[in-house]
């Protein structure tokens, strides 16, 4: 059995699946009841001066049948008095000292005010303390959550004035509402976090209502910018969390965030360089029971994958993220079709035809042959067609091998190296009406 | 295949083949990522209650969906050691299926049994091993009978450290479902495959044992710390009419069986079958009969179409295959000389309720008639098997067999008098629980 243990900056956890701070992690009774079901650990919903919620402040998106593949919020930090929060806490970390029990924090811009609560905070017991830096909606009208972390010096300066008193990890939560998030990430380090969490939620207007014009979520007629999460975040989180975990000057721990529903998701996180993983929306969703499949899914295929711990697995996928200009140029694929697997949908030719390269040959549906066949030539191996296919394992890329050694644009450019021939074909496929035999 | 009367086969090897084809073939792996994208992951959900083994439904679709079939496979295991069976022959639209909560949107029901199976088949075809045995705890349990009950006890009674040894008549292990089951709905070699991951997990078995013949009862109880029944019922009740001797008369279980064992022109059926009961044996025995070929297959049920036991789904197979039923006519007489000719019958309609409350068919005078055929297959259901209860000193109430030895459990059809491979296996895990709980209490005072 894979270990799913991760100690993270002093931080321990019998697995890597931590709730994020947010709805789920409001109450003692919620994180114990979570604990009990096998999660790893928790970011308790940020701690604060106690705000006042308007009663309307969820919206969503659905595609299809799949609801809530996005979600946003324009909730506040916890509504309770401090004393309660932290009071529950300590009992939390008292019944469950296995646990990872994680403090998010959020106060006004002032050395005594993170003091004082950054103290309050360690009397709980906690494992560590989590500085809300990217919130994007409401707090940060009045110069607390993004609008410290979307400047480097504010950032900087907080997170130096929590470790001047904290004795425990601090892990800052970065947004992603900023042009580069390694500034930032950068700013934390520099101002002595011991982790990152990245990614908080992404600026947003989910919808708007046709009937009556409000955007959503509505509060009484008007909506307000929220904060985007659920799957649809997923490659966001993942891009800001590879360039993060890869740049030099970042080297602490990451706690990953954005859209984590599955083990799959969980493992392309570990991949890219998270230690733990954060999940809010999922749970949300369907509730703590998805932990179950979170570790399971996980460690099976770790088993499977001959991968013994989630040190082994953390920043496997790294290495292989690069810029464009030092991709190889003469790495050649193109579309190949398992006609006995094709169900004659045509979606692939017209995605190609309308949407890429037209480098699909399509045939009148007579004989029950073959519809659609990849002209080699024209394809530039885009993967569209690919995607779009709704049969597994029915197009495939296939490597189409050359003499030429691998150049770079950027060799390229130097004069190093060739370039492999390129079909004349590109973008003047010519069309053939008359089905292919045999 | 040889007929009664010494007859070519009317079918050919490859038509037979077709008629026995897979009923619900598996799901193709775009098919079961549709389908288990549709389940909604209820809480609490009706499906895990329908279920007598409470498998957590959609938590092994759950997994399907994110690709951990693995995982999808052992909960389904672990909740019933059945799973494989079950997931091809449940009576789903009574169970999980007809509770999923996508019916009350007036919608299809998630395909619950497809999903299963392609998560148990792919136990199968990786030869997986998901559970393993326990540390010896040197306690030893017999079982008698290695079918859906005996086998999921002894998944358990392994997976916590017991050794098991298992005694059943038959050559091969699986009970019923090797035995039973319709052919196009599971073939033996499933059954086996099933049976044979139980057996893994190091289970002793004994095949061709009866115990009460080849070994007294008495033998175990000295040798066992405790003893799981799981021998199911016996003899095919009489019809008690005359005739009932003649030649073309057979109980359907054996038809069945024979069928089951034997390569299918090897198996004898009638062109003009009789099958007498409306139960879910007789609707197997029925449509299996047509499908070797029978011309015409009638199935005789003394009461209606409304109390008939066997299954919505089965009654429309069976009408679909091209079965006649002959609701309300009771048979007084099988006709032949050596062989069987016909079945006098007369019709009946419903009395009063009797004790029980169930409305008892009254025969209606001058309604005698004949119904031709040359085979007549008993489907009257199943005695229970007293001549073992007695031998092991067990009580036998109604169809049942009842214990009251404290280290004695039975489950099963012998128990239940008659129920689905999805009780059994609840039973025999159920009994695994009682008998872990009787002998690590005792572990525990040793």
């Amino acid at each position: 059995m894979a270990d799913l243990s991760v100690n993270f900056a002093g931080i321990r956890s019998p697995n890597p699946f931590w709730l994020a701070s947010g709805p789920p992690t409001n109450t003692y009774g919620q994180c114990a009841k979570a604990f009990d079901v096998g999660w790893g650990g928790a970011v308790w919903k940020t701690v604060g001066e106690p705000i006042i919620n308007v009663f309307s402040r969820y919206g969503s998106i659905d595609l299809g049948i799949n609801r809530m593949i996005g979600f946003n919020n324009i909730e506040l930090i916890s509504d309770r008095p401090i004393e309660d929060n932290l009071r529950e806490i300590a009992e939390l970390k008292r019944n469950y000292p296995n646990n990872a029990v994680i403090v998010s924090l959020m106060v006004e811009s002032k050395r005594e005010a993170w003091h004082d609560i950054v103290k309050r905070t360690e009397d709980t017991g906690a494992d560590g303390i989590e500085l809300n830096f990217g919130c994007p909606h409401g707090m940060s009208e009045r110069g607390m959550g993004a609008a410290v972390g979307q400047v480097p010096e504010y950032t900087c300066n907080i997170v130096g004035w929590v470790k001047e008193v904290s004795k425990i990890p601090v892990i800052v939560k970065l947004t992603p509402n900023v042009t580069d998030i390694t500034y930032i990430a950068r700013a934390a380090v520099e101002g002595g976090a011991d982790a990152l969490s990245l990614i908080n939620t992404i600026n947003s207007i989910v919808g708007v209502d046709l009937n009556t014009f409000t955007p959503l979520p509505d509060v009484g007629g008007q909506s307000s910018h929220g904060g985007y999460c659920g799957p649809a975040v997923k490659p966001i989180a993942l891009n800001l969390l590879s360039a993060t975990a890869s740049d030099p000057a970042v080297k602490i721990p990451i706690s990953g965030i954005g859209g984590i529903s599955t083990w799959r998701d969980a493992a392309e996180f570990i991949a890219l360089g998270s230690t733990t993983l954060q999940v809010c929306t999922a749970v949300m969703h369907y509730g703590f029971r998805i932990v179950e499949d979170l570790t399971d899914g996980l460690s099976t295929w770790m088993d499977q994958s001959g991968i013994a711990s989630i040190e082994e697995l953390r920043g496997r996928a790294l290495p292989k993220v690069t810029k464009w200009e030092n991709l190889d140029l003469n790495y050649h694929i193109v579309a190949s079709i398992d006609q006995s697997k094709c169900i004659k949908c045509e979606l692939c030719w017209t995605a190609c035809e309308d949407g890429a390269h037209q480098a699909i040959r399509r045939y009148p549906r007579v004989n029950g042959g073959p519809v659609v066949e990849i002209i080699e030539e024209a394809c530039v191996g885009c993967n569209l067609c690919a995607q779009v296919c709704p049969v597994q394992g029915c197009i495939s890329m296939q490597r189409v091998p050359n003499d030429h050694p691998p150049v770079t644009w950027k060799q390229f450019t130097a004069g190093e190296g060739a370039l492999a021939p390129r079909s004349e074909h590109f973008h003047t496929a010519t069309f053939s009406s008359a089905p292919k035999q045999g | 295949m040889p007929r009664p009367d010494g007859g070519e086969s009317v079918l050919s090897p490859e038509a037979l083949e077709a008629n026995f084809a897979d009923i619900a073939p598996p799901l193709t792996p775009d098919a079961a990522l549709v389908e288990s994208s549709k389940c909604l992951f209820c809480y609490d959900a009706p499906c895990t209650i329908a279920c007598p083994t409470h498998i957590d439904v959609p938590a092994f679709i759950k997994k399907i969906m994110t690709g951990n079939l693995t995982g999808s496979a052992r909960v389904i295991l672990d909740a019933n050691p059945m799973g494989h069976s079950c997931a091809r022959a449940c009576p789903v639209e009574v169970l999980c299926e007809g509770a999923c909560v996508l019916n009350e949107r007036d919608e299809e029901p998630i395909k619950i049994a497809l999903l299963q199976r392609y998560a148990t088949d792919h136990v199968l075809s990786h030869d997986l091993k998901l559970f393993s045995p326990g540390v010896d705890n040197g306690r030893k349990v017999a079982i008698i009978g290695a079918g859906p009950a005996g086998l999921s006890c002894a998944q358990d009674l392994r997976r916590w450290g017991y050794a098991v040894t298992m005694f059943d008549a038959h050559p091969n292990p699986g009970g019923l479902n090797t035995y039973a089951i319709a052919e196009y709905k599971m073939r033996p070699p499933t059954a086996l495959a099933e049976a044979k991951k139980i057996l893994e997990l190091g289970v002793e078995l004994h095949c061709n044992v009866t115990i009460g013949r080849d070994i007294p009862f008495a033998d175990l109880e000295r040798d066992f710390d405790a003893i799981f029944i799981g021998i199911g019922l016996g003899a095919t009740r009489d019809l008690g009419i005359p005739g009932e001797d003649l030649g073309g008369v057979q109980d359907a279980l054996s038809f069945i069986e024979h069928l089951k064992t034997h390569s299918y022109p090897d198996t004898r059926v009638g062109n003009d079958v009789i099958v007498v009961g409306a139960g879910n044996t007789a609707i197997d025995a029925a449509t299996q009969a047509k499908r070797l070929g029978a011309q015409r297959v009638t199935i005789v049920y003394r009461r209606g179409e409304e109390e008939m036991p066997a299954y919505p789904y089965e009654y429309e197979l069976a009408k679909r295959d091209g079965c006649e039923f002959r609701f309300f006519t009771v048979p007084k007489r099988v006709l032949g000389n050596g062989a069987i000719t016909g079945l006098e019958c007369v019709r009946a309609e419903l009395g009063a309720p009797d004790a029980r409350g169930r409305r008892q068919p009254v025969e209606i005078e001058g309604s005698e008639h004949v119904i031709r055929c040359d085979m007549l297959l008993k489907a009257t259901g199943q005695l229970p098997r007293a001549e073992f209860a007695r031998e092991a000193g067990l009580t036998v109430e109604g169809s049942k067999i009842v214990s009251s030895k404290p280290n004695v459990f039975v489950g099963g059809d012998a128990a239940s008098g008659g129920a689905e491979i999805v009780n059994a296996a609840a039973e025999g895990k159920a009994a695994a629980a009682r008998i872990h709980a009787l002998l690590s209490s005792a572990l525990a005072v040793a």
